[in-house]
């Protein structure tokens, strides 16, 4: 009798699905909170062993290139937002803003989500992808909602039914796919297997991969945040706590992308299909302009970061839509440093919310003077975040804006005008948080620094030194991305 | 395919695509619940035939599921909730019936327009639910625009779920279809729930606070 084999990836699942179960009946916050950061770390080790060795692929999950970078950043953003998130809800309990058991829910949920994003990642099959996207969603839909202020249903409310109009228009276009993979590949699973679907891409109906494309561009894109269906996602960041916000913005976004470039390379692999850059590359440049005036008019500061994830989801579509080997290489660089610098955001903008009792810019001054290592680190995000040297985003910024002057200097000129545009946001309302004489409450923060720092130091790494292995991977997969 | 058996199927899906054009004229609530239900119940009954077609003995789950949860228990629970929080006789002002009309006739013919062109090699039967079940999706999404009521948005949205398991079910043999069904009706249920637990009375401006601080039986 042989043993079943050990498959890292349903070890990965099943960590996740476990705690969410576990941390339903443990009644101290701080064994919740202590039993939440223990499964991410497992997951993470069983991400981290994918690079060692991956499970064959079968028609439900697989593990390749592409996703196993994901995976580990996944992974390893849900352990810092975990470490971040224990010493968020203790001043959250203090205050009153939540209630024991609904941080037992909280909890619950947050291991919820990180199954559905896991699954979305390493799901081979074109229906798994859109059950796991909306059971992600689902979970941060109850976290976003979880406070229960008006503002807080309000927000919970849109994201649902934007979410739920989106979800249903991805359904029509991967019903579409089916459709057009089954007279190629025959009845049944097989034909909504994506290997299966890549592979036998060139004869599949065409008409029918463009048609399908569009539904789900519209409907995955609703997800990822693009301009116009993105009204659900500021409201979102803003109200719900704010750990949500920095796996909203550094996690989800990314993985509800990472579903459409699937997609794309099924289409792309088809000679006869319209070429899908010019749609990717209209919504994103159209997310990024919009989203750079938009900062101008934010009064609220995790609503104007929400924004500044706009303006990047916009950014890094831009680049997969220009294509070519260099611009996904660039899309999928800024991804990973977008989704490092803005998290490590949120984490500092969190203890600043707490610690001055306000989300109001207005009423947040001279950080660097009341809390200095708060503010220097909030400063150094938002420095990074904002395009500029020598942190890692300058670096695949660059990238974006010189691979799409060689090909299309006239909508390179547009997203070099939307990154300036944003950079002098970001910087106006910097000056006034940061810098200046500090007003509100100079409390001491009990903030736990070290996901921000590791956060930080990757990024700025990255901007000096890329290792060889790393962008021999970026490289192979940009060119799988075709 | 005998053509008594296309027929049919036929039948049910354009019926489903007129009662979606009911839904757009109804301007009171109870009305339209009922239309909603009739809509889930043609919908059961299509399931219902191409499982017998198919000879698909588990999209029999999906018709049933059709006809208990989206035809019978959620509109008896909508009706319930109008009564309670004494929307019945408020007669919603959308845009005006007769341009409605005529987007919803604009819609449908751009799908079969749309969806007859793009489908040329698959089989009749496929071609015309597909383009059908688009035009019962854009007819949901239609009804969702011009509402402001919560109710009649979560009927708009369940319309347009309803055109999205017609769509999979004309799909010769789409697997997890039944479990996309069930995650659907969890979806629909939560939302009803959200709205009766928090009086959501309209798209996304108005919650009666008061009424919820008396449910968490705290007043501030």
């Amino acid at each position: 009798m042989s043993m079943p084999t050990f498959n890292p990836i349903i070890a990965l699942l099943l960590t996740s699905l476990v705690a969410a179960a576990a941390l339903a009946f443990v009644r101290d916050y701080r064994w919740s909170a202590r039993l939440n950061i223990l499964a991410s770390f497992v997951v993470l080790l069983f991400a981290l062993l994918l690079f060692h060795s991956r499970p064959p692929v079968n028609d439900l999950l697989l593990a390749d290139d592409l996703n196993v970078v994901f995976i580990a950043l996944n992974a390893f953003v849900g352990l810092t937002t975990s470490i971040f998130s224990a010493s968020y809800i203790g001043h959250e309990l203090e205050t009153g803003r939540l209630t024991p058991g609904y941080l037992r829910f909280y909890h619950v949920m947050f291991q919820l989500m990180m199954f559905g994003m896991d699954l979305a990642l390493t799901a081979n099959n074109i229906g798994l992808i859109w059950v796991a996207i909306e059971l992600a969603t689902l979970s941060t839909i109850m976290m976003v909602g979880i406070y229960r202020t008006h503002e807080a249903l309000e927000a919970a409310w849109k994201y649902f039914i934007l979410g739920s109009v989106g979800i249903a228009l991805a359904l029509f276009g991967t019903i579409l796919v089916y459709l057009a993979a089954v007279s190629t590949i025959g009845e049944g699973m097989g034909a909504m297997a994506w290997t299966n679907l890549l592979q036998h891409a060139a004869m599949l109906d065409p008409s029918l991969l463009n048609i399908a494309f569009v539904f789900l561009l519209l409907g995955y894109g609703t997800k990822v945040g693009l301009a116009p269906m993105h009204a659900w996602l500021p409201d979102a960041h803003a109200e719900g706590p704010t750990p949500v916000s920095a796996v909203l913005s550094g996690l989800l976004l990314n993985v509800a992308l990472y579903a459409l470039l699937r997609f794309k390379m099924i289409v792309a692999a088809n000679p006869d299909t319209i070429d899908v850059g010019p749609l990717m590359i209209t919504l994103g440049l159209g997310s990024l302009i919009f989203a750079a005036f938009m900062l101008y008019r934010r009064r609220d500061i995790k609503r104007m970061f929400a924004y500044s994830s706009i303006e990047h989801m916009g950014i890094i579509t831009f680049a997969f839509g220009m294509g070519g080997p260099l611009g996904n290489f660039a899309g999928l660089l800024q991804m990973t440093m977008h989704s490092l610098t803005k998290s490590a955001i949120f984490f500092s903008v969190g203890h600043v919310a707490q610690v001055k009792g306000t989300q109001k810019i207005a009423d947040i001054r001279g950080l660097t003077s009341s809390h200095p290592l708060l503010g220097w680190t909030l400063v150094a995000g938002v420095v990074a975040i904002s395009g500029l040297p020598p942190f890692g985003v300058f670096m695949s910024e660059f990238l974006v804006l010189t691979s799409a002057f060689a090909r299309a200097p006239a909508l390179a000129v547009l997203a070099a005008f939307g990154l300036l545009l944003a950079f002098g946001a970001l910087f106006l309302r910097l000056a006034s948080i940061a810098f200046g004489e500090p007003t509100g409450a100079a409390a001491t923060v009990r903030a736990s620094y070290w996901p921000i720092f590791a956060h930080l130091s990757f990024v700025l790494i990255a901007g000096f030194y890329m290792p060889g292995a790393m962008t021999a991977w970026f490289q192979n997969v940009a060119s799988l991305l075709k | 395919m005998s053509p008594l058996a296309f027929d049919i199927a036929h039948m049910f899906a354009g019926a489903l695509v007129l009662v979606s054009f009911m839904m757009l004229y109804q301007d009171r609530l109870l009305p339209l619940i009922n239309v909603l239900s009739l809509h889930s119940l043609l919908l059961a009954l299509s399931v219902a035939w191409q499982a017998h077609i198919q000879e698909k003995p588990d999209l029999y789950v999906t018709a049933m599921i059709t006809l208990g949860f989206k035809s019978i228990i959620i509109p008896m629970a909508l009706r319930r909730m109008v009564v309670r929080m004494g929307l019945h006789r408020e007669i919603e002002v959308a845009v005006g019936t007769g341009l409605t009309m005529l987007l919803g006739i604009g819609l449908v013919a751009l799908s079969m327009d749309l969806m007859l062109r793009v489908t040329a090699a698959a089989s009749a039967l496929v071609r015309e639910d597909v383009a059908l079940s688009l035009s019962v999706v854009l007819l949901g999404l239609l009804i969702m625009v011009t509402r402001r009521n919560a109710v009649s948005q979560v009927i708009g949205f369940m319309s347009i779920e309803n055109g999205l398991i017609l769509a999979g079910t004309g799909a010769r043999g789409m697997p997890l279809i039944v479990e996309i069904s069930i995650a659907f009706s969890i979806l629909i249920a939560f939302i009803v729930i959200g709205i009766f637990l928090f009086r959501i009375r309209e798209r996304f401006d108005t919650v009666d606070l008061q009424a919820l601080d008396q449910f968490r039986g705290e007043r501030r």
